[in-house]
């Protein structure tokens, strides 16, 4: 795949910390599903997580916006720490954006009012400017003339877009994206991909479940690998691909790219 | 040989082949399309033609006029011989108050009238939210057919001018801002009441008190403690104060300023009239109680999940005639002696639990249809739980769940006749037996069922083709 030629200038990782995780741990029930998690994410990385499916990484950035609870350790984002307290949890929700992989856009709203309403509901934006912002934001993603139509009539990639542009709209400081080209047709894919790339390159702190390895290898400071819960390897890209060094990487790494 | 093709020039689309369309095709296709099929059709066609050929001359012999079941019989077999059947419609012409109005009077129907028209009015912008052109359509309409029913029951009185003056306002305001109209949305429970019932226009106005009663201490206490705590503490200062409160404050205010309509006693209330101030209130009522119980019944909260599903499978379990006798007898044991607890608001009460029951478990359908993706769509763009379920959730699980919802209201509107059995006069049995008992009409059978079986389908139809209209408007998913 040839890599795109991307703007570096304003990728730059600071030595403020982001997302601070810690010894943690959590279960379904029995089933211990993330084991001693430590993690550090400086403003700026763009991390790529990857990892064999059921692996745990849906389940580790859902716990960073506190979708799923964690049950030990410390995860503290952008100096707010996730407790059962509402109040910190409305906090970071509301300055974490988060794309899924099934889109979940609201299909009784028309584009512009999915961008709107949370920007209205919970920043108290007035309804005018909120709709600048988010036409500003559809521009972005390429696709301001569907501002008036509904989701079901959108593409697969349309429908991404729309759902990365409408957690721009809250202006957060940090985008999770849990496999965001997973349920698109191969034609789609790279526009969402494009979507993400110049969100990298505005400096966005991003971090990315896919397993889209050119994406990684371009955008990437990071590449996180995850089995069984737990991580098992990290590294910057280059290095991740092509020195892998633990057998489960090169048998993952082996699977998903070598035939 | 080659596997070499290549089109050299793309098709355009043509029109479609002419059986594609046309009336024989259709006839081929949906009534001929088998012998099973056209032995079945040829079938209803017989059985049609036989319930016509039986039930038209008793129909097309109908008499209009005349004063008594004899009469009516003479008639006919003077027109048509001694052996041919005949409607006797006199019957409802003479009558058809009673179906109507129960034993309401005559002098005051004006007041009915006026609160079924105002209904339409309140229902407006609910039914057409935001549609302005409909809203003012509707709103003209009833205000046109109130004041000819006005007219016709009041000659051109005060009322009627009053009327006149009151829906060529409420249209305006429909044409120009529809939203206001909300307001009387809002109030038209309370005019409904002091119109049907009469009496002080304080009574009304402290009940309304109550509700503000209930806000108030809901925006003191949910900061504090939480909405429910808020919700329900504020529900019970308002039951302190209409069960003990409302009735000294209101006769001081009567004292002071009088200001009242004849008083009309609930056993005056009949027919058609008490099957819509129940079937209304109990419909409007257990719409949002069936909403909060179906939220209950999924709520993380043990305790508030334990009462939602407890209540629902009790009040489902118990049929509705246990209910009503229930609200008849039972209740007044339960209640301070010295409240004066009407019959009608008792039966409004359980019917309006009976349905929400009912209604709760639509709903729940509905919830449960929901993709998971969207409650954390709304949680991970910071929504909280309330606002979540009013602009995501409620929306689309009702949306879904309008089929449900209908039909339990459809059920509901015809079990309010079952309220005969706790002696209140339902059209049905209620004034057909009153009917019977005439010596005139004595006898007669077909023709009181035929006419309020008749008004309830329009109402049921009328019904259910609004909620296609609704489904149909709603439908976002254009795939
Ligand atoms: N709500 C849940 N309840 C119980 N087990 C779950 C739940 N969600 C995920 N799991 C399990 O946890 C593991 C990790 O899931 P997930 O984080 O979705 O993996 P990945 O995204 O890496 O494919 C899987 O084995 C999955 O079956
Ligand atoms: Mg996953």
């Amino acid at each position: 795949m040839a890599e795109p030629a991307i703007d570096r200038s304003k990728m730059q990782i600071s030595d403020e910390v982001a997302i601070q995780i810690t010894g943690m741990n959590k279960w379904y029930g029995t089933f211990h599903v993330l084991r001693d998690i430590n993690m550090t994410v400086n403003k700026g990385e763009r991390i790529v997580i990857c990892g064999p499916s059921g692996s745990g990484k849906s389940t580790l950035i859902r716990c960073i916006n506190r979708l799923e609870e964690h049950q030990q350790g410390q995860i503290i984002v952008d100096g707010t720490e996730l407790t059962s307290d509402l109040k910190n949890i409305d906090k970071v929700r509301s300055e974490v954006g988060m794309v899924f992989q099934h889109f979940n856009l609201f299909p009784h709203l028309t584009i512009l009012e999915n961008l709107t309403l949370a920007p209205i509901w919970v920043r108290k934006v007035p309804k005018k400017e909120a709709e600048e912002v988010a036409m500003h934001y559809l521009g972005k993603v390429k696709i301001p003339e569907q501002a008036h139509k509904y989701p079901g009539q959108l593409s697969g990639g349309q429908q991404q877009r729309v759902a990365i542009a409408r957690s721009l709209c809250m202006k957060p400081r940090i985008m999770l994206f849990d496999e965001p080209t997973s349920a698109l047709d191969p034609e789609m894919i790279k526009e969402v991909l494009d979507t993400m790339i110049s969100l990298a390159e505005e400096g966005m702190t991003m971090l990315c479940v896919t397993h889209e390895m050119g994406f990684a290898q371009a955008v990437a400071n990071r590449v996180i690998f995850m089995d069984q819960g737990q991580i098992v390897e990290q590294n910057e890209p280059r290095e991740f691909f092509n020195n892998p060094q633990s057998e489960r990487t090169k048998l993952f790494l082996s699977q998903i790219l070598g035939h | 040989m080659s596997l070499l093709y290549i089109r050299k020039d793309m098709l355009g689309p043509s029109a479609p082949p002419a059986s594609q369309t046309g009336a024989i095709r259709w006839l081929r296709e949906n009534l001929f399309s088998g012998p099973v099929n056209s032995i079945l059709t040829l079938l209803a066609i017989y059985v049609l033609y036989a319930l016509i050929s039986l039930s038209w001359p008793w129909l097309a012999n109908g008499v209009w006029t005349a004063s008594s079941l004899q009469e009516c019989r003479s008639i006919v077999a003077a027109s048509a011989g001694p052996d041919a059947g005949g409607a006797c419609w006199a019957m409802i012409h003479e009558r058809w108050h009673q179906f109507i109005f129960g034993f309401y009077p005559p002098d005051l129907w004006w007041r009915p009238i006026l609160a079924f028209g105002l209904l339409f009015v309140a229902l407006a912008p609910v039914l057409y939210a935001d549609n302005k052109s409909a809203m003012s359509k509707l709103c003209g309409l009833i205000g046109v057919l109130a004041v000819l029913c006005l007219i016709g029951a009041d000659g051109f009185s005060f009322h009627t001018v009053l009327a006149i003056a009151l829906f060529a306002g409420l249209t305006a305001f429909a044409a120009t801002k529809p939203r206001a109209l909300l307001t009387v949305t809002i109030l038209f429970p309370f005019i409904a009441l002091w119109l049907l019932w009469g009496g002080s226009i304080w009574g009304p106005i402290t009940a309304l008190l109550g509700f503000m009663v209930m806000a108030m201490i809901y925006s003191l206490i949910a900061p504090k403690l939480g909405p429910v705590m808020g919700a329900s503490l504020g529900f019970i200062a308002a039951c302190l104060w209409w069960l003990f409160l409302q009735s000294y404050v209101s006769e001081a205010w009567q004292a002071l300023l009088p200001l009242e309509l004849t008083y009309v006693t609930s056993d005056k209330f009949g027919g058609f009239l008490l099957a819509f101030v129940i079937g209304v209130a109990s419909i409007s009522i257990s719409l949002p109680l069936g909403i909060l119980l179906a939220l209950g019944r999924r709520s993380d909260m043990m305790l508030i999940k334990t009462l939602s599903v407890g209540f629902i499978e009790f009040v489902r379990g118990v049929p509705l005639i246990t209910m009503l006798f229930t609200a008849s007898l039972l209740l007044q044991y339960f209640l301070p002696p010295q409240t004066k607890f009407d019959l009608i608001l008792r039966v409004v009460i359980l019917v309006t639990i009976f349905s929400a029951a009912y209604n709760a478990e639509v709903v729940r359908g509905g919830l449960a249809a929901l993709p998971r993706g969207q409650y954390e769509a709304a949680d991970a763009l910071g929504l909280d739980y309330w606002q979540a379920q009013r602009l995501i959730i409620m929306p689309q699980a009702l949306k879904i769940s309008i089929p449900g919802i209908v039909s339990t209201f459809i059920g509901l509107f015809k079990d309010t006749t079952l309220v005969s059995f706790v002696g209140l006069a339902d059209p049905l049995r209620g004034i057909t037996t009153i009917v019977r008992a005439d010596i005139n009409w004595k006898g007669i059978y077909w023709e009181p069922y035929i006419f309020v079986g008749g008004i309830f389908f329009i109402v049921c139809f009328g019904m259910s083709r609004y909620s296609m209209y609704l489904e149909n408007k709603l439908k976002t998913d254009h795939r």
